[in-house]
């Protein structure tokens, strides 16, 4: 079908609109951290200056390079944690036919229900005992939380779509549950686990709450933390400059991930919406 | 001998959906035993517990006289072909064959040499680094065929294997399975619900209705001499006609009957006082054994037509005798208009003819009609040979 000339400048005036409404603020955070401090409050829309100070001085102010590995340990930590987890789960819940299956998976969903706040106390305590207060591995303990959930739900909805002959034929050639897991199944399921990990991920390196309560010295914060933290010489002034610069920073690394994944995204969030 | 017998077997979904209520049959070693029936009739589940994909709900089923109730599928000496091929996606062609070698521990020469002479057998050794999705319908068949036949099974179960493809490429893999018989020494079952696959595949049928056996068989034996009105309508293309008629008189193993569309009362030799008079009954006649007739003289209904068909080779007119829908198989030149009445007649040797409970009640033994093409035919088992 040919659109006409209306149908399609409509059709891309929709498209700048909705670009524009939700890449304007990172493009305006990108324009205020290269902008000298000074000039913060004058508002304008194309860059004038390229100020780099804003850059160096959050590295230099503070352990801003930690706090980025920290993230990066955090969250890569919870994505294969929640993923090898979430694979054992998925499995059993989708193939193994077992009494209160149902029940389990609405338990599952409900530990997602309860908002953050009301698990964190009883969450301090429990990073306590473990002796992992002020320490990356309560993070990832406590991320396993909110990731779990969906990425158990995600996973079996997957699974269950990888057709029931395929395991029987594995079956009938002598497969273990083991075997038809590692060798049949999770071959299939890249763009799944790709889509699930990346969730995972964002969540994982976004997270502030439990960050913020389970970490106590620079040395060990996440980047939100980190950034929220960041204040200026006086308690009247917040250094927007260099917030935007730190933003900016933490951004790239899930763009980044984003475009390395984009393809088995779109074909892992629509698999299984048609018959192939 | 690879016999498969299966006793009191059933199957019950969830404790109350009863698919199997009791089977018994023995199925012979080294012949192809097709399971036929419409949708729903419990032959593919059949299949799943011989597979052992499905576990029994009560019986024993024994392979090569070893008892395998409860064994699992790769301990059963079995290989299956599913109606989805399910080939491994991500692996290639020769991948997929080695996979059930690999995972009992073969060495790797003794996997190299059966999968090559296996895949010299079925033409796939060009395609062997391919992937499944590289291939054609009919390709990707050959490879679950071959990923069945390198594992030496003693029993060959076969899940509608022919069903995913298209006609012309049906009768092709057709052919080519009757061949890979010749190369194989093992009992094969084969599950379909297309009675064309049954009829020339089959050295035995079972018909299957309702997770029950209908009637068990050679192929020309069940086409010939069907035991009730299902299989009767199930074998056969188009299927039989059914008439509907009454019991004018009995006598002995003489009934004469009566109905729309008759002539005058129709006589056939049935088994003795197997009807009362005035019972509701079906002559049941195939379409190429109703003869069109000049007169009425020579026939025994009115046949008023409604649709021609030319199939070339044949022709087919649907219509009704009496209220009962009649196809008849008549010459290529052969030319009708719609609601011409035109006079049939029976070929003696070939009515049927149902009693009120569908049931068959001629007397098959003294028609010479078929020659059985297997020399053991399956039968229900009984756990006494003798009796």
């Amino acid at each position: 079908m040919k659109r006409s000339l209306i149908e399609s400048s409509f059709l891309w005036i929709c498209v700048l609109l909705v670009s524009a409404f939700s890449l304007f603020p990172f493009y305006w955070a990108v324009v205020s951290s290269l902008k000298d401090p000074s000039k913060m409050f004058e508002v304008e829309y194309w860059p004038t200056s390229f100020e780099w100070t804003n850059y160096t001085a959050i590295f230099q102010e503070q352990p801003f390079g930690t706090n980025i590995l920290n993230s990066l340990l955090v969250a890569s930590s919870t994505v294969i944690l929640c993923l090898f987890v979430a694979v054992l789960a998925a499995y059993s819940l989708a193939r193994v036919e077992f009494k209160g299956r149902g029940l389990l998976l609405m338990v599952i969903l409900a530990v997602s229900m309860f908002p953050q706040v009301a698990v964190l106390s009883g969450m301090f305590e429990l990073i306590r005992a473990f002796g992992l207060y002020n320490h990356w591995g309560g993070l990832t303990l406590s991320y396993m939380i909110f990731t779990l959930p969906f990425t158990i739900w995600l996973l079996t909805t997957f699974m269950r779509q990888l057709p029931r002959e395929l395991e029987q034929a594995a079956i009938v050639d002598g497969a273990t549950p083991w075997i038809i897991l590692t060798k049949v199944f999770l071959p299939l399921m890249g763009p799944s686990l790709a889509t699930t990990g990346l969730l995972a991920f964002i969540a994982a390196w976004n997270e502030f709450l439990f960050a913020l309560t389970f970490t106590l010295s620079q040395e060990a914060r996440t980047v939100p933390v980190a950034i929220g933290l960041i204040s200026g010489a006086s308690s009247f002034e917040s250094p927007w400059g260099r917030i935007m610069a730190a933003s900016v920073i933490v951004t790239v690394p899930l763009v980044v991930l984003v475009l390395i994944f984009q393809k088995s995204i779109v074909s892992g969030l629509t698999a299984g919406a048609i018959k192939e | 001998m690879a016999e498969v017998v299966l006793e009191n077997v059933s199957k019950v979904y969830n404790g109350k959906n009863t698919i199997i209520p009791n089977i018994n049959l023995r199925l012979p070693a080294n012949q192809l035993t097709v399971f036929v029936g419409p949708s729903g009739c419990g032959k593919s589940t059949l299949l799943k517990l011989i597979a052992g994909l499905e576990e029994v709900s009560g019986g024993t089923i024994k392979i090569k006289g070893k008892d395998v109730t409860h064994s699992a599928p790769s301990r059963r000496g079995i290989a299956m072909v599913f109606q989805s091929y399910a080939l491994y996606p991500h692996m290639t062609v020769y991948e997929n064959m080695e996979f059930a070698l690999k995972i009992a521990g073969s060495s790797k020469e003794r996997i190299k040499t059966r999968v090559s002479e296996v895949a010299q057998i079925l033409q796939l050794t060009p395609l062997l680094d391919r992937k499944p999705r590289q291939l054609s319908g009919g390709q990707r068949q050959r490879v679950a065929i071959g990923r069945a036949l390198v594992r030496e099974p003693d029993v060959f179960l076969l899940d509608e294997p022919l069903s995913n493809l298209d006609a012309a490429l049906r009768v092709e893999m057709r052919i080519e399975i009757a061949k890979i018989r010749l190369h194989l020494n093992a009992t094969m079952v084969y599950v379909t619900h297309d009675q064309v696959e049954a009829m020339t595949l089959a050295d035995n049928i079972v018909v299957l209705r309702g997770g029950v056996i209908e009637q068990m068989g050679p192929p020309l034996d069940i086409y010939h001499k069907p035991a009730n009105r299902f299989v009767a309508g199930f074998l056969g293309s188009p299927s039989m006609n059914f008439i509907e008629a009454q019991v004018a008189q009995i006598n002995g193993s003489r009934a004469s009957f009566k109905g729309e569309g008759f002539i005058r009362d129709y006589s056939a030799t049935v088994r003795p006082d197997s009807l009362k008079n005035n019972e509701n009954t079906y002559i049941g006649i195939r379409p190429e054994h109703l003869d069109v007739v000049d007169s009425a003289q020579a026939a025994d209904f009115t046949f008023t037509a409604l649709v021609q068909e030319h199939l070339g080779d044949h022709g087919l007119i649907y219509g009704l005798i009496g209220n009962s829908k009649c196809v008849l198989k008549v010459k290529p030149m052969f030319r009708v208009k719609t609601a011409d009445q035109i006079f049939v007649k029976i070929d003696i040797q070939h009515y049927h003819v149902f009693d009120s409970k569908e049931q068959s009640v001629v007397d098959y033994t003294t028609r010479n009609v078929s020659s059985a093409k297997s020399e053991e035919p399956c039968q229900k088992h009984t756990n006494n040979p003798n009796s």
